[in-house]
């Protein structure tokens, strides 16, 4: 057991029990913040393989955006879903079968494949900054994935101008007619 | 050092807990949470093989970048059909969003 081991059981240890209260506790405000806990292992995790760029994106987008955003619904829609009251539905076994499977799937499909020896992680070719940048350069260059960049970029813009429609009040009147 | 098949096995938990989420809560907003889950499950996997397989090609980044973008979009989209539907029909159960069901 080196320390990085211990490191990393311990933040696993963390991430799983962060997901396992998110989809099994009642109070949803609680969920909510179990999930926050989750995504900060997950972010941990990141700052161990060395991606730090994606690590601080995680905190900031996942931690910092999503989250509230999620906080921010449940907020919205307490009334109707009081804390006591079954909240899963009677499927639940059926689920719980199927995810089970779903997971010694995956580990079966893991064991077969190559690359899953590899205990050693080659030290990165570059620093991290010069790592930063190239990623930067990569997502703007013509030969490389500035196709998929803007595409992602089209993608948010219509997410954010379609969430305000979808989300606006029924009767509003529209923006720009002078109320009598 | 930490073996990669550490990584992938927890990938796999924790894209299977956020599996049970979706299929078995019955709150939309909870199921948002478990797709949530999933996604960074899959984040995680694309890194740790970036790391330990490809380290010299920046395309798994640039791969769980895309994946961030699109999971943000995902949830500003899903929140909203939420709370649309929360205003118009006063619920949020999913059993109970039965319009379009036959």
């Amino acid at each position: 057991m080196t320390p990085a081991q211990i490191v990393f059981l311990l933040i696993a240890a963390a991430t799983l029990l962060g997901a396992v209260l998110v989809v099994v506790s009642h109070n949803l405000v609680h969920a909510a913040l179990w999930l926050i806990l989750s995504l900060a292992g997950v972010a941990a995790l990141f700052v161990l393989l060395e991606a730090a760029l994606l690590a601080v994106v995680q905190v900031a987008i996942y931690i910092g955006a999503i989250a509230i955003l999620i906080i921010f619904a449940v907020m919205l829609t307490r009334r109707v879903m009081a804390d006591s009251g079954p909240q899963t539905n009677r499927n639940w076994w059926a689920a719980a079968l199927a995810a089970l499977m779903i997971f010694s799937g995956l580990i079966v499909v893991f064991m077969q494949l190559p690359a899953l020896g590899a205990t050693q992680t080659v030290p990165l070719a570059v620093e991290s900054e010069a790592l930063v940048e190239d990623l930067g350069r990569a997502l703007v260059d013509v030969n490389r994935f500035v196709v998929p960049f803007e595409v992602a970029s089209v993608l948010l813009l219509a997410a954010l101008i379609g969430s305000i429609v979808v989300a606006r009040p029924p009767d509003s009147p529209a923006e720009g007619e002078a109320a009598p | 050092m930490i073996p990669l098949s550490w990584y992938l096995t927890l990938a796999a938990a924790l894209f299977c807990i956020g599996l049970y989420g979706v299929l078995a809560r019955r709150n939309a907003v909870a199921i948002l949470m478990g797709i949530e889950l999933m996604l960074n499950a899959v984040n995680l996997n694309l890194v740790a093989f970036w790391r330990y397989v490809t380290p010299t090609v920046i395309s798994g980044q640039v791969f769980a970048v895309i994946v961030f973008a699109v999971a943000a979009s995902e949830a500003a989209v899903g929140l909203a059909l939420i709370i649309s539907i929360y205003r118009r029909r006063a619920t949020v159960v999913a059993d109970e969003i039965n319009l379009l069901k036959w």
